[in-house]
């Protein structure tokens, strides 16, 4: 067997395919990963601390990070994208698009284009609430260490302080994009997914005021890394935040938005709801929801342990309205209280709506055999021969199953690459 | 035996980043070849360019350097660039160490900069190239000790990846509790209708698979060996059976929670059933109620039977809202003219799995009432009342029913039995009640205590550790790495490890078996796995000078190391994660491995430039989560005391009390220990290390009062790799507590 025919070509590199990457090599087996942004790491790089350990996503990052670096198994891409594939189950021809990113692998992450950098754009990785040069690193502890420079915000050829500011050639602004063969025996979808536009959903008030954000938002409010520094503030006023509202299901298991249940924001709501009472004595979390869905061992432990802070109210109730009161800035939230039968107008320094996930499969360039269902998630059957999705490309999850569904993956596209010894 | 070969030591500057701004690198020289004496010693303006890999390229081959001191950034990046095989190389940290964290060209910054020049030259000094350890044979095949769905994905999921698989299951048949299933879940979109089971199409793939060999009746006696070379031993039919193995998946299962301690739920009245029993009554035919037979025109479900619930089973068993929605198909398929109610909590549905409950929500057939079960009793003409409080209505209500399921959870087969446990549950309340103590309801509910699934030949018990917090179930303490063993070599998988649904086990099942070949591929190639992936150093051991004192094999966190039978410790390799445990715990400094050890860290002490005047700190960082977080400072620029040497471990378990005799003995004047958060919801990869440190800790006074030294010049800090903003100023702080006392006196010596 050829060196090339044993690779595993997955697509994404976020929790899910950095796992299958990392867990396939370590069997013995060739992989090669495609990232579509400039980091791997994909969305748990935003996160302030995971449910229910609280612990920092970082750490065991680091590990995965390391995992690459020590492996002489892993060829990744960042900025990359798939542009077609072709044949079958061992015999994959696939063409990869990447996008240039101005800065070579001369990089020293030394910092000095983006210091020289006159442009500045609203931070995506902090959901736009702050700013950042166009010349970048994504964020401090950000996996290849090594800027880029934003293709949409430079302004090319009538500047090159960039250029002139790098003193180990690193910078090229006349980059192209680059096209990548790859041939691969299987291939696994790890493509992800990205937060609901809370925008869609009419009564929940999302961009009529700066204090009703989204839990992405929140997850950066409350990382060191983000705009903020780690404190909890409302983005209208810089007032901190002491009486904080969740609204569940903002956005899922509801047929005119996500029919389904993404599975991880009733544990996010209740770990954000410990930010707001770790920073801050005297505060106040209010979460409506429908039902509590914190499943086996350490979640229910997880919410019990809420429980027991009195300042954390969970209300079962459907949120009519958020709007919010122009005189003072607060967040109304307008709900009925199912258990208590009465209605409920109440202000809040700031709103938070726990949207749900939207899986990103849909747009990557595809086989025809891979079906996408209404949801948008990769339908696998039961015979599925050659590609596989794993974590939110398959099914809302969290972390931990997302972890275990790479892990299975990995054994998929291992089993249909053959036994090496 | 290969001669060891001569080293030469070449000392490469960059002096790039601002390394050239901040210090005055030609005095490099001096100290890199005269005092450490280094035949090579080249600069650079950026070393890492292709110019400067060249000019280390052309020393190899033109003057045989062969162990390299690369005195320039951090080795969490450039790390593919300055790899030169067949070459011991040592990363000097002067960009974030210094030119990032401290004030340009003053004297304290040169004198640093100047020191982590010695301690990569020392530190190159001593170490040398890995050779792996290897097996003389390695077994490439898999033992997996149970034959439910979750065992049989692991089993089916290493055969068809072309490993020998033997699969060894208690009962007559395979098949565990799917096979009681009269339908299943939904497996795939649009997770509508229930379906025909699936089960005995997955027993005749592992019966005619010629990879699987499969034991009914038969249990595990005895596992002793190590990943790659299990030997193993099971008493089947009868008779016994001995065979090797390469890894192990426990795949045990679970048991359903004893319904006769629901008696508040109506157990015991013969109308009230488990769901495990709804499946063998729709299984068979008509759903009836057993008292007379009649047919169940009103069946009620309760959830949450024993589980979420404090007396009972305080976490959510996961499967139980799907089964009974699933089960309440069975009422309205059966007989059309049936009604389903469901009395729950929360229902619980995550994921995709919503559209099945939807599905069955629109049935009209079907209620659903969220409320809290008061009561269960029986009702005329043989029906059963169930009494419900807070339901939506705000007001108690009662339905009657023909036949009441309670939905009741799950016990892993890993937690001893739950008579055993209540009353070990009683008498510890009981206990802290009388110290005047209150119970605490999330408390965990038994002793390190398992039944006996694996019967390990270990040195640190039979079974597989069970988590304070997990229930008796053997989950992983990490988020992210879901299959962290806690005995290399051996995973475990389906609702032994977490509860979950057979699609939840079908995944898991195959999860574990790629781990279980992960293991033999890297024992064969003598690598070790995760947390240390691709290192193919390992503890070496000198015999002759152990004192059998035996600590290394009750702190290794793996039970990786034995004791022969005149009571010598010696490594189980293959067991081993080469984490470095052992080499902190041995007082007579015996165990070291090729790039890391023991005396390499010591004479790193002695190597360092101790002057009469000016404080030195010496700080051993765990390099998975203090030292990115030292260097995620440095990418801030925030400033850290120059007192400062920072020396990477692999674990603040590698502390040996020997280092801190040697460092302050030299007149070094404090010591900070920078490790993970330990206790409850550990952050430490190799679950004890920064707490051992610790522990070790509570002996150094002894060590310090014989050196006349004060205790508090050794601090440890518990910290994780997102602590970057608070480090500097925590150390600097401990700097100034330093600084308030006398200089170290043995600086005189």
């Amino acid at each position: 067997m050829s060196e090339h025919e044993k690779n595993i070509l997955v697509i994404g590199g976020g929790i899910s395919g950095l796992t299958t990457a990392c867990e396939a090599a370590e069997a013995g087996y060739n992989v090669v990963l495609v990232e579509k942004d400039p980091f791997l790491g994909g969305r748990v790089t935003r996160l302030h601390q995971y449910f229910p350990k609280l612990c920092p996503p970082a750490c065991g990052l680091e590990i995965n990070f390391k995992r690459i670096r020590f492996s002489d198994r892993i060829t990744y891409y960042t900025m990359a994208e798939i542009e077609d594939i072709s044949g079958g189950p061992g015999n994959y021809n696939v063409t990869v698009k990447a996008r240039p990113r101005f800065v070579n692998d001369k990089c020293t992450a030394c910092g000095a284009c983006a210091e020289a950098c006159p442009v500045e754009v609203p931070n995506d990785f902090n959901a736009g609430l702050s700013m950042r040069k166009a010349a970048y690193l994504p964020y401090e502890q950000a996996f290849p260490m090594q800027y880029v420079i934003d293709e949409g915000a430079c302004k090319k050829g009538d500047c090159t302080a960039c250029k002139d500011a790098c003193k180990y050639d690193a910078i090229d602004l006349d980059m192209k994009p680059d096209t990548l063969a790859i041939e691969a025996s299987a291939i696994v979808l790890a493509a992800g997914w990205k937060p609901y536009d809370a925008s869609k959903i009419d009564n929940l008030g999302f961009g009529t005021s700066k204090n009703i954000i989204t839990n992405v938002m929140m997850e950066r409010i409350a990382s060191l890394s983000g705009p903020t520094q780690g404190k909890i503030t409302r983005p209208s006023d810089g007032k901190e935040a002491k009486k904080v509202a969740f609204v569940q299901c903002a956005g899922s298991r509801d047929e005119n938005h996500l029919a389904f249940c993404s599975a991880v924001c009733c544990l996010a709501s209740l770990k954000q709801a410990t930010y707001v009472r770790e920073q801050y004595k005297d505060s106040e979390v209010t979460m409506y929801y429908i039902d509590i869905r914190t499943p086996g061992t350490s979640y229910e432990r997880f919410l019990n342990k809420i429980k027991e802070d009195e300042k954390v109210k969970l209300i079962k109730g459907k949120v009519a309205r958020v709007h919010e009161d122009p005189a003072t800035g607060d967040v109304i939230v307008e709900a009925e209280d199912i258990y208590g039968g009465s209605k409920i107008r109440e202000p809040f320094d700031l709103c938070v709506l726990a949207t749900g996930m939207e899986p990103m499969i849909s747009g990557v360039k595809l086989p025809s055999d891979v079906k996408i269902n209404e949801n948008g998630f990769a339908v696998m059957g039961k015979d599925q021969k050659g590609i596989y999705a794993v974590g939110c490309a398959k099914d809302p999850v969290d972390v931990a199953k997302s972890v275990q569904s790479a892990t299975s993956a990995a054994l998929k596209a291992i089993q249909t690459v053959g036994r090496l010894s | 035996m290969e001669e060891k070969r001569e080293k030469k030591i070449g000392v490469y500057i960059c002096k790039g980043c601002g390394i050239d701004e901040a210090v005055e690198v030609d005095k490099f020289e001096e100290v890199a070849t005269k005092e450490m004496k280094a035949p090579v010693y080249k600069t650079h303006n950026a070393l890492c360019s292709p110019g400067g890999i060249d000019l280390i390229k052309s020393d190899i081959e033109g003057e045989g350097v062969n162990t390299i001191v690369v005195t320039a950034c951090s080795p969490r990046i450039k790390h593919k660039e300055f790899t030169f095989p067949g070459c011991v190389v040592e990363r000097a940290n002067i960009r974030e160490f210094v030119a990032w964290t401290q004030e340009p060209k003053t004297e304290d910054t040169q004198a640093l900069a100047e020191d982590y020049v010695r301690l990569g030259v020392s530190r190159a000094k001593s170490a040398d190239l890995p050779e792996p350890f290897l097996l003389d044979e390695t077994e490439m095949s898999v033992l997996v000790v149970g034959g439910g769905i979750s065992g049989m994905s692991s089993a089916l999921g290493a055969a068809d990846a072309g490993y020998n698989v033997a699969l060894v299951e208690k009962s007559e048949a395979l098949g565990g509790w799917a096979k009681k299933m009269y339908k299943q879940l939904p497996q795939s979109y649009p997770f509508e209708s229930i379906e025909e089971p699936t089960i005995n199409a997955t027993i005749d793939k592992v019966n005619s698979h010629d990879k699987i060999k499969v034991f009914t009746s038969s249990e595990v006696e005895k596992i002793a060996g190590v990943p790659g070379q299990y030997d193993v031993s099971i008493k089947t039919n009868g008779g016994s059976e001995q065979f090797k193995s390469g890894a192990v998946i426990m795949a045990a299962g679970w048991r359903p929670y004893d319904v006769s301690k629901l008696d508040h739920l109506g157990a015991g009245n013969p109308n009230v059933i488990t769901n495990m029993q709804m499946e063998e009554m729709a299984a068979k035919g008509k759903i009836t109620r057993p008292s007379d037979g009649k047919e169940a025109k009103r069946v009620a479900f309760i959830q949450c039977a024993g589980s979420r619930d404090v007396n009972h089973l305080p976490y959510c068993s996961s499967y139980c809202c799907l089964t009974s929605l699933k089960q309440a198909a069975y009422v309205r398929e059966k007989n059309p003219d049936a009604m389903a109610f469901i009395l729950y909590k929360d229902m619980r549905t995550p994921g995709q799995y919503e559209l099945f409950y939807k599905s069955i929500q629109h049935d009209p057939g079907v209620m659903l009432t969220k409320g809290d079960v008061t009561g269960v009793s029986e009702a005329p003409g043989g029906s059963v009342y169930v009494s419900l409080k807070d339901t939506l209505l705000g007001k108690e209500i009662k339905i009657e029913a023909d036949l009441v399921v309670l939905a009741t959870g799950m016990v892993p087969n890993s937690r001893i039995d739950v008579e055993e446990l209540a009353e070990w549950k009683a008498k510890f309340d009981e206990k802290l009640k009388a110290s005047g103590g209150q119970p605490d309801p999330n408390a965990p509910l038994e002793p390190h205590k398992v039944p006996n699934i694996l019967k390990l030949d270990y040195k640190q018990g039979p079974e597989l550790p069970v988590l304070e917090e997990a229930y008796g179930f053997t989950d992983s303490n990490y988020i992210c790495f879901q299959y962290e063993s806690r005995r290399t070599g051996i995973y475990t998988a389906g609702s032994i490890r977490q509860p979950m649904h057979m699609m939840g086990s079908i995944e898991d099942g195959m999860g574990a078996s790629l781990k279980a070949i992960q293991i033999v591929e890297a024992t064969k190639n003598g690598y070790s796995v995760h947390p240390r992936a691709w290192d193919q150093t390992y503890p070496e051991v000198n015999l002759q000078k152990c004192t059998s004192c035996k600590r290394c094999t009750e702190e290794c966190p793996f039970s990786a190391i034995e004791e022969d039978e005149k009571g010598t410790p010696f490594h189980k390799m293959s067991r081993c994660r080469r984490c470095g445990t052992c080499l902190g715990s041995c007082p007579e400094r015996v165990i070291n491995f090729k790039d890391f050890s023991i005396n390499m860290i010591s004479t790193l002490f002695k190597d360092m430039d101790i002057p009469e005047e000016g404080m030195r700190i010496v700080a051993l960082a765990c390099e998975n989560d203090a030292y990115p977080a030292l260097d995620a400072a440095a990418f801030n620029r925030i400033r850290i005391n120059s007192a400062f040497r920072f020396i990477s471990v692999r674990c603040l378990g590698n502390l040996n009390l020997a280092w801190v005799a040697d460092a302050l003995s030299k007149g070094i004047d404090g010591m900070i220990l920078l490790g993970c958060k330990f206790g409850e919801n550990y952050q430490c990869h190799f679950v004890r290390g920064s707490e051992l440190a610790n522990e070790r800790l509570g002996k150094v006074q002894e060590t310090l009062g014989r050196l006349m030294l004060e205790s508090e010049r050794v601090k440890l800090l518990q910290l994780s790799i997102q602590d970057y903003d608070k480090l500097p100023g925590l150390l600097n702080e401990f700097a100034d507590e330093i600084e308030e006392m006398e200089p170290n006196p043995f600086k005189e010596f």
